[in-house]
């Protein structure tokens, strides 16, 4: 067998792409062809559309379809948390049913994971499952479910055993999203904006070998999807294969991006837009007032520091030594940058920090920053899980004592809530 | 630019940590903070036969080991670690100026000694007024015969009143000029200050015609200067995280040690969640300062308001984690006895040393916002 290397992969996928890819093809039937030459998700084992691939030579692939322009699999969206998690721990028929048509854009999936009754304690989801006759039947509510409104399929997390303790009593399935038993209705936030949904169910189905693992795995099985989720929280930044070029299937692609990227077109201004800063104040003329300055220049200070805690956790991984703990920080600094950058911003703009869309400066983005930064800090694990994660896993403190995780969990006080509200 | 540290600057490091711990336990802190002098010469002079401190960034043309800023901010955070008394803070301070403003042969006659740890050097700029910035000094130096006197008070002069030679920034009439001047010159009385933090002593150093041989051309100092406070600023704010870094841990320690309501204090999230915000801040201060040192070294052009922004996040970071320090030791934190007013201090006298956080903040808007 000939030693697999960066020079050898080049030339062998430069080669395939050089006879196969042809910008008229349709955008399915190319990435069918991805799936059946291992070249769309290279890293994915050889049964299942990959090459086996290490890792670390992806990007010489991805370099190779850039440098042609040719278009990928589907990456963008909560299908990539489903294909991780279906390869981790899915069955040979989930493995045949959903793979192909992930990575082919055909399926779009939705994460039924948080509750209006948990959110932090993700564990603590009340969403039944109950095993009648041979069909598991879903009752419950989720919240927060980002394109679950066009979702083919649904990663759900439901609690099948009462009698179990918390993270032993869920169990995870695959759940058809376009049923009578689902309905789905969106979210509206407080920016105005509607990113998200709120699914109800009622008496859903889901057949018996959707299950993933076993009953009681859910939670494992969960961490999983969530460990993918955190790693790829910038995968959001997914951009059109064309570079400029014409052609049906860059169409296709683009209008796929731009359906996956609608729910997170107001996620720049939740981080705060420091860009915007500096600007803002030459042209408002508060560069000028000593008090301003000084707000201005602690939230540059923390945006380059933030910045820099990043590279450097980076650089140690590139050299490959372990991360610091600079490599944990960076969500809990973000939210720090982000309310600073709201305030510099109110400073800045004054009495017109009270105006929206087009009556508010730059035609309501101002606005927008100061409405959608309190989301930075909840949304994807809020500063408080944040501090216990740093505090328990980086510096080694003890965890609180707890008080539900050892008791069955019917006897767990919980919310009272409403399933539809 | 990158700016993480190589294995041989990890284990340049892990070497001088150990070498340090050794021989600044708190227990020699105390004794030398109690001595006028607040450091030892006979003890300085063997560390830098040892390992050389001062030695790391001077250019080995000038008899030192021809590192960069870099690896001197190891130094430097390692010896704010241990709080170490000596004056390798001065006289990093007094190298750089000398070779920032000197001549050839004022290099070659300055620096070896300096290097070698048989001279102690120190920057006397500020004067009583407080004020940081070099177009305030007030101090004159007057051509006599074929040299110059030096008439005028500077104060908050480190190590000012045990430095062997002292570099003072006077005013001429060609402008702001660089002189050297010897530390027991005749017409210089020096007086050692009360201070906060004693394990890094402050002198008044009053000139009374003082006999001054000019460092560089006179009335050319301002833009060498400006230099040499913007490394010096980047060299403190280096020491300021290794001072902060150590009170963050001592605090997580004693949490963890510490039993009340039959449990340790770490395991009350009021606790938790002030260790993680602790964690922060030292972590953003440290890649700061080690961002800003890695400037120095690639010449970059924004470094001065790099410089400021380090020290400024340094001075923030430093003094909130001394202040939480001692809160988390709660009464036992507020004793003599107990080594966290060590720090304390430290944190507190780097806060202010060369400019505060507000000051800084201000020189680095003047670079961007302008």
């Amino acid at each position: 067998m000939t030693e697999i290397n960066e020079a050898s992969v080049r030339a062998e996928v430069r080669a395939w792409l050089e006879t196969n890819w042809n910008p008229a093809l349709g955008l399915v039937e190319w990435r069918n062809k991805l799936c059946d030459s291992g070249w769309g998700a290279p890293h994915w084992p050889k049964e299942w559309y990959g090459r086996d691939l290490p890792v670390g030579l992806v990007p010489v692939v991805d370099e190779e379809f850039a440098r042609i322009g040719a278009v990928g699999v589907a990456k963008a969206g909560i299908r990539t948390l489903a294909a991780a998690t279906i390869l981790a721990h899915g069955s040979t028929l989930h493995k045949e049913k959903f793979l192909r048509r992930i990575l082919t854009g055909e399926d779009t999936w939705c994460q039924l994971f948080s509750e209006p009754g948990s959110g932090s304690d993700l564990a603590g989801a009340v969403t039944r499952a109950d095993l009648k006759g041979n069909k598991w039947v879903i009752n419950g509510q989720k919240v927060w479910n980002t394109s679950a409104h066009k979702a083919h399929w649904g990663l759900l997390l439901a609690r099948s055993d009462w009698d179990a303790r918390k993270h032993k009593g869920l169990t995870y399935f695959i759940i058809d999203m376009k049923q009578p038993g689902v309905q789905v209705h969106p979210l509206k936030q407080m920016n105005g904006h509607a990113s998200f949904n709120q699914v109800f169910f009622t008496d859903a189905i889901v057949e018996p070998e959707f299950m993933i693992e076993n009953t009681g795995d859910g939670w494992t099985v969960a961490t999983t999807t969530l460990m993918h989720e955190r790693r790829g929280a910038d995968g959001m930044r997914s951009l059109a294969s064309g570079g400029g070029r014409q052609g049906r299937i860059y169409e296709e692609e683009k209008a796929e991006i731009a359906t996956t990227m609608e729910p997170y077109k107001w996620y720049p201004q939740r981080a705060g837009r420091v860009d915007l800063v500096m600007g803002r104040a030459r042209e408002t003329g508060a560069i000028d007032d000593p008090v301003v300055r000084q707000e201005i220049a602690k939230l540059l200070i923390m945006s380059k520091s933030a910045e820099w805690t990043a590279r450097r956790a980076r650089t140690a991984q590139e050299q490959g030594r372990p991360q610091g703990p600079e490599g944990s920080l960076g969500k809990l600094i973000a939210s720090h940058v982000a309310r600073a950058a709201a305030r510099v911003h109110t400073s800045i703009t004054g009495a017109a920090s009270l105006l929206s869309g087009e009556d508010g400066p730059l035609n309501g983005t101002i606005a927008e920053i100061l409405i959608s930064v309190p989301a930075c800090s909840i949304a994807g694990g809020t500063d408080e899980i944040q501090r216990n994660i740093i505090s328990e896993r980086v510096l080694k403190m003890p965890k609180e004592p707890s008080v539900d995780a050892e008791k069955p969990f019917r006897d767990v006080p919980r919310n009272i809530t409403s399933a539809a509200s | 630019m990158k700016f993480s540290f190589t294995s041989e600057q990890e284990e340049f490091r892990s070497i001088l940590r150990r070498f340090l711990e050794g021989k600044s336990p708190t227990k020699e802190v105390r004794r030398l903070m109690e001595t006028d002098g607040g450091w030892d010469r006979d003890a300085w002079k063997k560390i830098n036969q040892e390992i050389g401190l001062t030695a790391v960034a001077i250019p080995e043309a000038y008899g030192g080991q021809g590192f960069g800023c870099s690896e001197l901010c190891i130094v430097l955070e390692e010896a704010g670690r241990t709080v170490l008394c000596a004056p390798l803070f001065a006289s990093t301070f007094a190298a750089y100026t000398i070779l920032d403003a000197g001549d050839e042969a004022q290099k070659k006659a300055l620096l070896p000694g300096i290097a070698s740890g048989e001279t102690v050097a120190t920057v006397a700029s500020t004067e009583e007024s407080g004020n940081w910035d070099p177009e305030s000094v007030r101090m004159t130096a007057t051509a006599a015969g074929g040299g110059y006197k030096l008439d005028g008070v500077k104060s908050f002069v480190i190590d000012g009143h045990t430095a062997d030679l002292i570099v003072v920034l006077a005013r001429t009439a060609q402008g702001l000029s660089l002189f050297t001047v010897r530390g027991d010159a005749a017409g210089l009385q020096r007086k050692l200050l009360k201070t906060i933090d004693t394990t890094r002593k402050l002198a008044k150093l009053t000139f009374t015609a003082v006999d001054a041989t000019p460092l560089g051309p006179v009335g050319g100092a301002a833009a060498p200067f400006a230099r040499t406070l913007t490394r010096a600023a980047v060299c403190l704010a280096n020491e300021m995280v290794g001072v902060a870094e150590k009170l963050r841990e001592s605090a997580l320690d004693y949490a963890k040690m510490r039993m009340q309501f039959g449990r340790p204090i770490a395991s009350f999230q009021s606790m938790k969640h002030k260790q993680a915000d602790m964690l922060v801040d030292v972590e953003m201060a440290k890649s700061a300062a080690y961002y800003a040192a890695a400037a120095v070294d690639d010449g970059d052009s924004d470094l001065p308001a790099i410089a400021s922004l380090a020290k400024a996040s340094a001075s923030d970071a430093v003094l909130q984690t001394a202040i939480h320090t001692i809160q988390i030791h709660g009464g036992i934190g507020f004793t003599w006895d107990n080594d966290s007013h060590l720090w304390f201090k430290r944190a507190k006298s780097s806060e202010v040393m060369l400019g505060d956080a507000a000051y800084h903040r201000e020189l680095m808007m003047r670079r961007w916002a302008a």
